[in-house]
């Protein structure tokens, strides 16, 4: 499991995942002050709720490389022939998946908080929704990634199927940026977090076995 | 429907070609056999571990290949992978490619890597998959004394090719 994880996290460096997520996610935040105009008290007021659209794009990027090129060199032939359930190597890929993206992105929203006049306040609810949601969103993305593997065009289609499923995440990460009402979408975050963490690599076990097929 | 009426059995020491012309399911065969296909009809037996060579060589490109081979041994049940890797990249005449990136080899060379991969694994049974392909004669003279040694310490191989390889004793399964 460790062995597996440590080479995924490797792929991802090695081909700039983390660097390329961050650069985007920092770009898609820079365009709203573009599009909105520089009126900061405007500004703070939907900063948040950019930094998560944001985060949901830049979560986007990765999805493609997750499986699909795995599948193609055989290596999940050889993962199958070893016995290693393709539950477990989903959570593997979860994993790494994870400690590829989410703590990058986490350190970008500080960045991207102050292009967008977040007060430190709303920048510590952000911080913690992101560590709750991002989890999700890795899951997520190595279910589509999967779901997608055998797909000609796959590329197109990956939007499609992870962004509307990605919804709840964004609802409940913007909800919790409320001072009022925020501990309540906080805890909803947590609970769709953990249902996608906790589905996702049985689905997208199915989904690899039945590529294989 | 690909073929039917396939049986076979392969004991210690065994091994089994299949031939037939491209396309009959020759792959498909060695595929159902590793458990990744299942059959319409029939049921496959193993009761030991596995090598399987497929035509995708599932090295990582941005490795050397020493880490790629070391990375599956890793994964084997067998115990001391770098002792396992170090023989097996010298049965295969592989130690002036070792420190190189899997992504600079040639076809025949990844081969000959993915052959490696095979026998670092000292799974008892070997389902290989055109291993001949791509390689030179000195490497198919080495591929053959390495199924000999393979099936003298009890392994099994079943071996999927158009080439032909010298195999003393070996049950044909024409298809």
């Amino acid at each position: 499991m460790i062995a597996l994880i440590r080479r995924d996290l490797r792929r991802s460096v090695s081909s700039g995942g983390a660097t390329l997520v961050v650069a985007f996610f920092l770009l898609v935040a820079t365009l709203f002050p573009f599009a909105i105009g520089p009126d900061a008290a405007l500004l703070a007021r939907i900063g948040g709720g950019v930094i998560w659209t944001a985060a949901l794009l830049a979560a986007l990027l990765p999805v493609e490389r997750l499986i699909g090129p795995d599948l193609e060199a055989g290596v999940f032939d050889q993962f199958a022939v070893r016995g290693l359930s393709m539950t477990s190597v989903a959570v593997a890929k979860t994993i790494a998946h994870w400690l590829g993206f989410g703590p990058p992105l986490m350190l970008a929203a500080v960045i991207a908080a102050g292009l967008l006049n977040l007060s430190a306040d709303t920048l510590l609810r952000v911080e913690v929704g992101l560590l709750i949601g991002t989890p999700g969103l890795a899951a997520l993305a190595v279910v589509t990634s999967a779901l997608v593997a055998g797909v000609r065009g796959g590329g197109a289609v990956t939007g499609l199927v992870m962004l509307p499923l990605a919804v709840p995440v964004l609802i409940f990460g913007a909800g919790s940026l409320d001072p009022a009402s925020g501990a309540g979408a906080v805890k909803l975050l947590a609970a769709v977090s953990l249902v996608l963490v906790a589905g996702a690599p049985f689905i997208a076990a199915a989904a690899v076995r039945a590529a294989l097929d | 429907m690909l073929f039917s009426g396939v049986s076979f059995d392969l004991g210690p020491g065994d091994a089994a070609v299949v031939t037939g012309p491209n396309g009959i399911g020759k792959s498909s065969l060695i595929r159902i056999a590793a458990g990744l296909l299942a059959p319409f009809e029939g049921a496959v037996t193993c009761d030991a571990d596995t090598a399987l060579l497929t035509e995708a060589s599932a090295l990582d490109t941005d490795r050397t290949l020493l880490a790629a081979l070391r990375f599956w041994a890793s994964l084997d049940r067998a115990p001391d992978p770098e002792a396992r890797v170090a023989h097996a990249v010298q049965a295969l005449d592989l130690e002036a490619l070792a420190d190189i990136p899997v992504r600079l080899l040639s076809t025949g060379q990844r081969r000959r890597a993915a052959i490696a991969r095979i026998a670092a694994s000292h799974a008892p049974v070997w389902l290989l998959d055109e291993p001949a392909n791509g390689l030179d004669t000195a490497s198919v003279t080495r591929l053959e004394a390495l199924l000999d040694r393979h099936r003298d310490g009890g392994g099994i191989a079943l071996v999927a090719t158009h080439l032909p390889m010298s195999m003393p004793g070996v049950q044909e399964i024409g298809l």
